[in-house]
């Protein structure tokens, strides 16, 4: 696919959901540009919710020494109750073959949203993270994070 | 040794390949000697020290399996004869490699559980690298884990020493390197993103990220000769016991680290 | 059987919330990688992971390729009675793996 092509979706997609998302998505000083099929698998957890940045804490490290594996954690702001808790936290990456990371489901009984794993960055790229509230509201946060090359790889 | 953080290691070398400066080149002191793990982000350091979290652990695991595991039936487990190893294998990795009176050679840990495998167990030898033989080994390193590297003084050990010495000091491979260049002369630098260190084998066989996996210290020199544009040694071959047995004596006196995490 | 780490506290307090620690051995090949003969490596992933309590499903998580080899996933419970966990982790190939682990809460 050609790159005007995916910039053309893009503006499509951001402006069709509104403003809200243009905010939680798009860097403000940002070169690099959200792939069509990161919004799309955005779009499939979100669907046309807007998407507002807030309440999603996500730890990664600024400098990944190996991209093969990448310690994240999660937390989004929740007193984890029936009546307010976090359903899913999806996570999503720019630069991966494909677009998702993680997907979690959580139960109110959790006490916390809080979650960690391991991940694989196939590059220097941004990573979001979106949490799905009970109350249908979408919120995220988003990292970056900056892989350098291994000097001496296995021949 | 002076150091000079900002000159870019490219530089340097290409000075020191121009001048030859490397012929003297200083092994580290004792006092300065660092585990790279000093040299990890903090994040891969919780992961090496938290033993929930340690992919390591994984092999650790299997290992302590193996250990109660006879591998014939006729024949005793490794507990069989050597009991619990958290008493009877304390303290052993930090002073491998041994002299081995049989063959009348050094010996590294993997090589005397193999070893042990052919003469007590009536066994096969375990694949350099395979998950059996990285298992036990890793079972038996990490009962030494925080031991301090502690060499034998065994006067036969001294020739092989001097040969790994030699080797480790020697120019190889197409980019007329030696281990030296980087790791005695260079180490806390940079290669390209990559922090040099000093390539102390604190923690073997440990999980590299790199590897997605539990690797020897010989696939790990392996890397490096590959690196170099060097032709690499086959397993198991004497040279890279030698380069072991003098790659202990420049450790001491850092602790084990087994399972160590390393980018 | 892929070798499993699981950690939670064997005790706990009712209402105290505890952390839950698991890692697996898998490859979680990607499906994008080259083998040493060139040729694409067929993916093999863990695709699903369920946590249950007393057969009630507490956490799941969907993982893909973008998962680090050993997957290593944490999350917290609250500890309200005691019981068993169990923890099943499901992929590519039939992979299909359930452990499970004790708490006495009191």
């Amino acid at each position: 696919m050609g790159r005007s092509d995916s910039i053309d979706r893009r503006r499509v997609l951001a402006g069709a959901a509104g403003t809200v998302l243009a905010v939680a998505l798009r860097p403000a000083a940002a070169a690099q540009p959200r792939s069509e099929t990161t919004e799309s698998a955005i779009r499939r957890f979100a669907g046309d919710n807007p998407i507002r940045p807030g309440r999603v804490s996500l730890d990664l490290p600024p400098l990944v020494e190996n991209g093969n594996t990448v310690p994240l954690a999660i937390s989004v702001e929740s007193p984890m109750t029936a009546e307010d808790h976090v359903r899913r936290i999806g996570v999503f990456n720019e630069k991966n073959p494909q677009p998702n990371v993680v997907t979690v489901h959580l139960r109110p009984g959790a006490g916390r949203a809080q979650v960690a794993t391991r991940i694989r960055l196939a590059d220097t790229q941004r990573i979001t993270a979106i949490a799905e509230m009970s109350d249908g509201t979408y919120w995220s946060a988003s990292a970056d994070a900056i892989v350098t090359l291994a000097a001496c790889l296995e021949g | 040794m002076p150091r000079h953080p900002g000159l870019p290691l490219p530089v340097a070398l290409a000075a020191l390949l121009l001048t030859g400066a490397v012929a003297g080149a200083e092994p580290i002191a004792p006092a300065d000697r660092r585990s790279g793990f000093d040299q990890m982000s903090a994040e891969i350091q919780t992961m090496q020290r938290d033993d929930d979290a340690n992919p390591g652990m994984l092999a650790v695991v299997d290992g302590a399996e193996l250990w109660t595991k006879p591998p014939s039936s006729s024949r005793p487990a490794c507990a069989g004869c050597h009991g619990e190893a958290s008493s009877s294998m304390r303290g052993v990795a930090a002073r491998y490699p041994a002299w081995d009176a049989r063959t009348a050679r050094p010996i590294d840990l993997q090589g005397r559980i193999n070893a042990c495998r052919r003469t007590h167990q009536g066994a096969d030898p375990l694949a350099y690298e395979s998950p059996d033989l990285l298992a036990l080994t890793a079972f038996v390193a990490t009962q030494s884990r925080g031991q301090r590297i502690a060499p034998p003084e065994d006067a036969r050990l001294a020739p092989a020493r001097a040969e790994g010495r030699a080797l480790f000091e020697a120019r190889m491979g197409q980019l007329g390197l030696s281990c030296a260049i980087c790791h005695d002369e260079n180490w806390g630098r940079r290669l390209g993103a990559a922090a040099i260190p000093q390539g102390q084998p604190t923690g073997y066989p440990l999980y590299r990220l790199e590897w997605q996996g539990m690797g020897s210290l010989q696939r790990r020199l392996r890397n490096c000769l590959t690196g170099m544009r060097a032709e690499p040694f086959g397993y198991g071959a004497p040279e890279y016991v030698a380069l072991e047995a003098y790659l202990a004596t420049r450790a001491a006196p850092l602790p084990v680290e087994t399972p160590a995490v390393r980018p | 059987m892929a070798r499993t780490l699981i950690n939670l506290p064997k005790t706990a307090k009712p209402g105290e919330v505890i952390t839950i620690k698991t890692l697996i051995s898998h490859p979680m090949e990607t499906g994008f990688r080259p083998g040493a003969d060139g040729r694409i490596l067929p993916r093999n992933i863990v695709t699903e992971f369920v946590c249950r309590f007393e057969d009630e499903e507490i956490f799941r998580a969907e993982l893909f390729p973008a998962s680090a080899a050993n997957p290593y996933l944490t999350f917290t419970w609250v500890a309200t009675a005691s019981g068993r966990f169990s923890f099943t982790w499901r992929g590519d190939d039939g992979f299909d793996q359930t452990e499970s682990a004790a708490i006495t809460v009191a």
